[in-house]
């Protein structure tokens, strides 16, 4: 999270009157005032979304449309290749791809999610990041591209295994839809942008929808007895359990990709020997890391016992040695799981899945063990 | 018996030279959905304003301060397996810890409940 500028007022969603009526306890967010939970609270909201479906604001996220000058899309995939080490190129009209925005030094910039509308690319870019993402993309592209922020539109997720019957209902191509498609979609007559994605480890959908009409689309789903509105508390807890990055906390300026476990996410053909390899910033160190090994990675972590280990908590390889060798990047407690789990750094040699490092808690060290993620199971329609 | 509040939302419920302390309902609303509790060890001497208990949500975790000095007698094992009593049940069940009251003339800055409920109103 970024520091505010505590002169500037908070700015608000579309949505904003509306989580004020139903209850929403708002808070300041990346520059604007959200929800962190409603009337159910955290735990429920979080068990619901889980069970049923979930209905989150995150309207404050950036929306871009990347357009080609010369009206091919090939021109604007390559383009955007020169800034994220992802094969944007094979990314297929009505998928979408999750990327970094990469800098010199191979740290991340931000994360973001590349999806190809036919004639132009569409970028869901972090909040706290979108103006600084929208200056890189000018400073980068605008030779090729036209870049075109849409701070018209309003962004919902609907989220849990009730998400796809619920929205059927006013959009019937969301039953043909499978994890990570994207494209335009009407959804109850109204002219939306719907990808089958989104960040708690469920299946689910997102759905950018022009600002005046998104107060009637949200009470719209509201209304379904399936959904509930779910704010920011419950939103961390879920994509914590289901193993994904916030950004500014578990991956940042200084964490490459490969660091931060984010290999997978980089495509054969940006890598050494690939058709495209390289001509990403910070492309050398990153690219080096694949066959190096990095100095350290981002692992999952399940504290002994009920205590949550929190961010910021540095991490030992045993229960006496004052060397730290980590820390904790997002900690809390999993509703679903039923226990506290965290993410942290360690150096590569103990971040083996089932070691056991150390945690420092109110002057007492406790163990954590190595953990798989996903903690808990996605549930994505591939 | 009477019972007292602090500005930091702690209730005490005094019987001779014993305070049983917890939280107040108006402070597990403000907390959310708790998770974890924990509580300090019988015998530890306590000092007015030190943490004493740690109470944790799913989102943050808040220190519990000693709202008077004194002895650490017992403590509510119940929390540890039922952490979510403080939700259901503040003002009773999840209760946190009872000390042996040092000095009786800090009792004199705490509040009764009406100025306690002017104090969250």
């Amino acid at each position: 999270m970024l520091a505010r500028d505590d002169n500037s007022p908070l700015k608000t969603t579309p949505l904003h009157a509306l989580h004020v009526s139903s209850g929403g306890k708002m808070v300041p967010f990346a520059g604007y005032d959200m929800p962190v939970q409603f009337a159910s609270g955290v735990l429920r909201e979080h068990l619901h979304t889980r069970e049923a479906a979930g209905l989150f604001d995150v309207s404050h996220m950036g929306q871009i449309a990347l357009r080609p000058k010369s009206g091919k899309l090939e021109d604007a995939a390559l383009a955007l290749e020169r800034l994220v080490p992802q094969d944007i190129l094979s990314v297929a009209s009505g998928r979408q791809r999750y990327a970094q925005f990469t800098n010199e030094a191979g740290g991340i910039l931000d994360d973001l999610m590349v999806a190809n509308f036919g004639s132009h690319l569409f970028l869901v870019v972090n909040a706290a990041c979108k103006a600084g993402d929208e200056a890189h993309l000018r400073a980068g592209l605008s030779e090729t591209c036209v870049i075109e922020p849409l701070p018209e539109r309003a962004l919902l997720a609907l989220q849990g295994p009730k998400a796809e019957s619920v929205l059927a209902r006013l959009c019937a191509e969301a039953h043909s839809m499978r994890f990570m498609d994207a494209g335009p979609r009407r959804v109850d007559g109204i002219d939306c942008f719907v990808s089958r994605s989104g960040y708690t480890g469920e299946d689910g959908f997102e759905i950018s929808v022009p600002a005046e009409q998104a107060e009637r689309l949200a009470k719209t789903l509201l209304a379904n007895s399936d959904v509930l509105p779910i704010g920011l508390g419950a939103r961390d807890s879920l994509r914590l359990e289901a193993g994904l990055c916030l950004y500014g906390h578990d991956i940042d300026t200084a964490t490459t990709p490969v660091e931060g476990a984010l290999e997978w996410s980089i495509q054969k053909s940006r890598r050494k020997g690939g058709v495209r390899a390289g001509g990403f910033p910070g492309a050398d160190r990153i690219l080096g890391q694949f066959e190096q090994s990095a100095p350290r990675r981002r692992v999952g972590l399940r504290p002994e016992g009920r205590a949550p280990v929190r961010e910021g908590a540095p991490l030992f390889a045993d229960a006496s040695s004052s060397e730290q060798i980590g820390a904790v990047t997002s900690g809390g407690f999993g509703p679903s799981l039923n226990a506290p789990l965290a993410m942290g750094y360690l150096p590569t040699p103990q971040a083996a899945t089932g070691g056991t490092v150390y945690a420092e808690l109110r002057g007492q060290r406790l163990p954590l063990r190595v953990a798989a993620m996903p903690f808990v199971a996605n549930t994505y329609k591939r | 018996m009477t019972t007292l509040y602090t500005s930091d939302h702690e209730w005490l419920r005094i019987e001779g030279d014993v305070a049983t302390i917890g939280v107040t309902d108006y402070a597990q609303s403000q907390l959310g959905d708790v998770v974890f509790v924990e509580l300090p060890k019988v015998g530890r001497s306590l000092k007015k304003a030190e943490a004493a208990a740690v109470v944790e949500s799913v989102k943050a975790a808040s220190d519990v301060y000693a709202p008077i000095s004194g002895e650490v007698l017992e403590v509510n094992d119940a929390l540890a397996d039922e952490p979510a009593l403080v939700n259901s049940d503040a003002a009773g069940k999840a209760w946190f810890f009872k000390i042996k009251i040092a000095d009786k003339s800090e009792l004199g800055g705490l509040m009764d409940e009406a100025a306690y409920k002017q104090h969250t109103a």
